[in-house]
This record gives C-alpha cells, structure tokens and sequence, in this order.
C-alpha cells in the first residue's frame, strides 16, 4: 500500500482533499453545492473532447470547467441560479455526449474519468496538481474577507463596496481551478462530494471559520486517506468510498455537533 | 422533403416509440418541472434523475427490469432529501449534496461490480446518456402509467402547490401543511425524474425538466399558460432533436449518427435564450 508507486497517489490525493476542504467551506456557505457538482461533472464532456482531438485530459477538463464556470455565472446574471446551472451543466454534457460518439474512447477510460482512479496517478503529473492547487489556494487566500462578507451577508458586503457579480465569478473560477487539477484523480462525479461532506461536517462542529475551515481539511483528508486504503484493499472504486464515506461522516458530524451544543446549553 | 425528412422517418417503428415516449416525458417533465422551477429544487430535480441512475446500475447487475430500481432509489433519495433538509433553503442544498454524493459513490460500486461479473463496461455511459432509440414499445404502458401517477399527484395538490410555491408564508397562514405539500411534491419530481432518466438518460431529463418550464416562465406570468407553455416547448424540442438525430445517421464523421440527446439539448437551450430575449423585450415594452 505504500510502495513506491503508490507515494503519488497519497501526495495527490491529500493535496486533492486540502483543496476540496478549503474550497469546500465557502460551497457549503454560499449553498453553491449544484455549481461545485455541475462544473467537474461538465468538465467531464472537456475530457473527452480532449480524447477525441488527441490531446491532454487535463487541458480539455480546464477549458470546459473555465468556460462552465463563466457560461453559469454569466446565465445566472439574468435568470434564477438554480437554472443556470442546470442549463449550463446540460449543454455541457450534452457536448459530451456528441464527443463520445464521435470517439472512440475505451469504456473504463471514461469510467475512470467519472469515478476515479487510485493507481493512475505518475510523478510528471504530481507537478500540475501541486501548481494548480498552490495558485486555488493563494486565489482563495486574496479574496478571503470579500468572499467571506459576501457570502454571510451580501447586503452588508454590497454596501463596504463589494461587488456581487464579481465575487461570484472569482469563486466560479475558483472551484473550476480546483475541478481541472481533482477530477483526474477523484473523478467528476466524486469531486464535489468532497467539497460538500467534509464542509457540511465542519460547519456543524464550529461556527469560527477558521476552525471550521480546519476541521473541513482534516476531515476531507480522512475519507480520502480511509478512501485510498480500503480501495487498495478492496479494488473498489475510491469514488464509492469518498462518496459513501463523506455521507457517514457528516451524519457523525452532526450528531457530535448536536450533543456539544446541548452540552453548552443544558436549558435549551 | 426528403432534405428534412430522411427516407423511412415515419414508417420506422423504433422512431415511432422515439416519438411517443419522449413526447410523453417531455409533457410529464415539464408540467412537474413548472413547479421545480418556481420552488427553485432544480438541483434536487437533477440529482433525483443521477441517484435514480444508481438504481438503474443496481437493477443491471441484479438482472432485473432498471426501470422499477430507478424509481425505488429515487423515492429513497427524495425522502432522505426530505427528511435530512427540512429546516431551511441552506441546508436543503447541502441535503441534496449529500444524498447525491453518496448516491453516485454507490452508483460507482454497482457499475464496477457489473463491469467485473459480465464485462458490461458501456453500462456507465447508458445508463447516464441513455437514449431514446433503444426505448422498446413493451415499455410503453408502464411509462404511461408511471407518468399518469406523477400528474395526478401534480394535479390533485394544484393548488397547494402554486400556493406554497409562490408564497408560502400565506399558504402556511391558511391551513396548508407545507411538509406534506414539499413532500408530495418530492415524491411527484422523484416519479418523474426517474422516469425520463430511465428513458432519456439523466442529461436529457434534466434539461426537459428545467429547460422548457423556464422559457415558458419568461414568456408568460400565468401559471396555466406558463404549464401549456412548457409542455409545447419540450415536445417541439424533443420532436426536433429526434427529426435530426434521424437524419444524422447520414452525417459526418462516423455514420453511427450524431447522439439525439444533443440535438434535444441544443433546441431545449435555444428556446431558453430566444425567451430570455423576446421576454427582456417584453418587459421593457
């Protein structure tokens, strides 16, 4: 489990988990969790577009997630979220499905794309994941207070003069950045319920943010780690295990938050 | 008119039950979809159509019809949507993250278990792109049937529904239980959803489902019209992408014909642009 070849798995997966920690926090604050489902599942039609041209999955993932993420935003000035982002992430796939039939990609290939794949990861793309990773986070750093205003009280944040529109591209950009560099690894239907449980479990076990960012890195870093290990054991899927482990340990999550706050508040 | 019309489109059978079954879909996922659309549950609309998927996947590898394990997970999954997010919009959407996520990791584990007992590895794409052509006319009375359910449903609660949709605080001060309501509904969408993914594959049934209903709420304040409205604009999207995904078959590159849940996407995409335009008109006018 710890041979030479599996050390870049566990370094991607766990530079991987610190993302979708960090990221994960602000989706599970702003109630962006269709945006953070919609773009890696559409970045997934990228993919094999990039298959059918003959070019790196990597590059395809990134122009889909890129154009998604600017495609919703840009819906969404006008028309409800909800509906932006289903229509945006339809036509995306939609595309894709046009790509694989042209193509000839091999079935477990997309399977892979979609669910993960633990063994597939080599030192040449250790170096994209870890650049992609630094630029999210040092991203997310530089608009922390904006991002963090305007997702607690937007009204607040309008009048301290900042924008809306705005924040809402950057952090669109944000997590299809965080899309292109995790699907590979993860996969595109995986992603986001990386971004969801362990924020979800956090939120309910601190109400400081930084703490709760903390305890959603940390989290995120367990089911990825439990993830890889019962994957390698068992030769499942690691999506199943992010998928389904993400799940328990929000209802754990929630039921430790619940008895500390009755532990605090004996009356209520 | 046969430029528009490739030779054999109206005496095929499988374009027959093409037609039949996706205008029926599309008729059901719009009058459903009017009401998703207004509650703003898209994100529940399309995660009950890729859970259901996990049923389907399921169904495979128990070698049984996909359609009863797509509805059965899709109730499962609108009741723990339910039951997990009733407290507030905020955490509904975390709520429906949640089952979704753990849905597809499932969804991951049958399809791998399928592709290792009977080397069934295409199964991952049918059962998300899925595709109106391999619909067979045996399947048609239980997706009427099926659909027949879903609008009673609709139908019966019309009014509760309108009412807690657009204004749930005055619903709330007549008398109407808002759970019951939400929960009905959840069990409308999850028998609809279902439905079209099963049929359509979960792309398509999201795009009926969202798509049409929000043009039509563009073009008209009524809620009756704006349902009519929907179910046209989804059928004459479905019809068309059929007509051209027939057509396609002649098309470069491959001769395999281009994918029909495209073409339907695109159509389905365009009316929501030419009504967002003619409704900005409208407004400004």
């Amino acid at each position: 489990m710890f041979s030479s070849f599996m050390v870049n798995t566990w370094v991607a997966a766990s530079i991987v988990a610190v993302v979708g920690g960090v990221v994960g926090f602000f989706v599970v604050l702003r109630s962006s969790a269709f945006v953070a489902h919609a773009i890696p599942h559409g970045a997934f039609s990228g993919a094999a577009g990039a298959a059918l041209l003959g070019l790196n999955t990597v590059f395809g993932l990134g122009v889909f997630a890129l154009a998604g993420a600017l495609g919703i935003s840009a819906l969404g000035r006008k028309g409800r979220h909800d509906v932006a982002t289903a229509l945006g992430l339809v036509v995306m796939l939609g595309t894709g499905s046009l790509f694989l039939s042209w193509s000839a990609v091999y079935a477990p290939q997309i399977y892979a794309l979609l669910f993960g794949e633990v063994l597939g990861v080599s030192r040449a793309e250790l170096w994209p994941i870890a650049g992609l990773a630094v630029i999210c986070l040092v991203a997310i750093a530089l608009v922390y207070r904006p991002l963090m205003l305007n997702s607690i009280a937007p009204e607040l944040g309008e009048v301290r003069g900042v924008r809306d529109r705005l924040i809402e591209t950057a952090f669109l950009l944000v997590v299809a950045l965080a899309t292109s560099m995790t699907v590979p690894v993860v996969g595109a239907l995986l992603m986001f319920s990386l971004m969801v449980a362990p924020a979800g479990a956090a939120r309910s076990l601190s109400d400081r943010p930084s703490a709760a960012i903390a305890w959603s890195i940390a989290i995120a870093l367990v089911t990825v780690w439990a993830g890889i290990a019962l994957s390698y054991a068992l030769n499942w899927p690691l999506g199943f295990f992010v998928g389904t482990l993400g799940a328990a340990l929000y209802g754990l999550g929630r039921l430790v938050g619940t008895r500390r706050r009755r532990l605090v508040l004996p009356t209520a | 008119m046969n430029a528009l019309f490739a030779p054999g489109f109206f005496t095929n059978g499988i374009v027959h039950s093409a037609l039949i079954v996706g205008a029926v879909v599309a008729v059901v996922a719009a009058i459903v979809g009017t009401f998703t659309v207004l509650r703003a549950q898209s994100f529940a609309g399309h995660a009950l159509g890729e859970v259901g998927a996990t049923g389907g996947s399921a169904a495979i590898l128990a070698g049984t019809n996909p359609l009863w394990g797509f509805i059965g997970i899709a109730v499962v999954a609108a009741a723990a949507i339910e039951l997990l997010g009733v407290r507030q919009p905020r955490s509904r959407d975390l709520a429906t993250g949640l089952v979704l996520g753990a849905g597809l990791g499932l969804a991951a584990l049958f399809l791998y278990l399928g592709a290792t007992s009977q080397s069934t590895t295409g199964a991952s794409i049918t059962v998300l792109f899925g595709s109106l052509f391999v619909v067979s006319m045996q399947m048609v009375p239980s997706i009427v049937a099926l659909s027949i359910v879903a609008l009673a449903i609709v139908l019966v609660c019309y009014r509760w529904l309108l009412l807690t949709s657009l204004n749930p605080d005055l619903a709330a001060a007549r008398g109407v239980s808002l759970r019951l309501v939400s929960a009905l509904y959840l069990l409308a969408l999850a028998i609809a959803v279902s439905l079209s993914a099963e049929t359509i594959g979960a792309v398509l049934s999201t795009a009926l489902l969202v798509g049409p209903p929000a043009a039509a709420l563009r073009l008209t304040k009524r809620p009756t019209a704006a349902l009519v409205v929907a179910a046209g604009i989804g059928v004459l999207a479905t019809w068309l992408g059929i007509l051209l995904a027939y057509d396609s078959y002649t098309w470069p590159p491959s001769g395999r014909g281009w994918p029909v849940s495209f073409f339907i996407v695109v159509f389905v995409f365009c009316f929501y642009l030419l009504a967002q335009l003619h409704g900005r008109k409208l407004t400004r006018g």
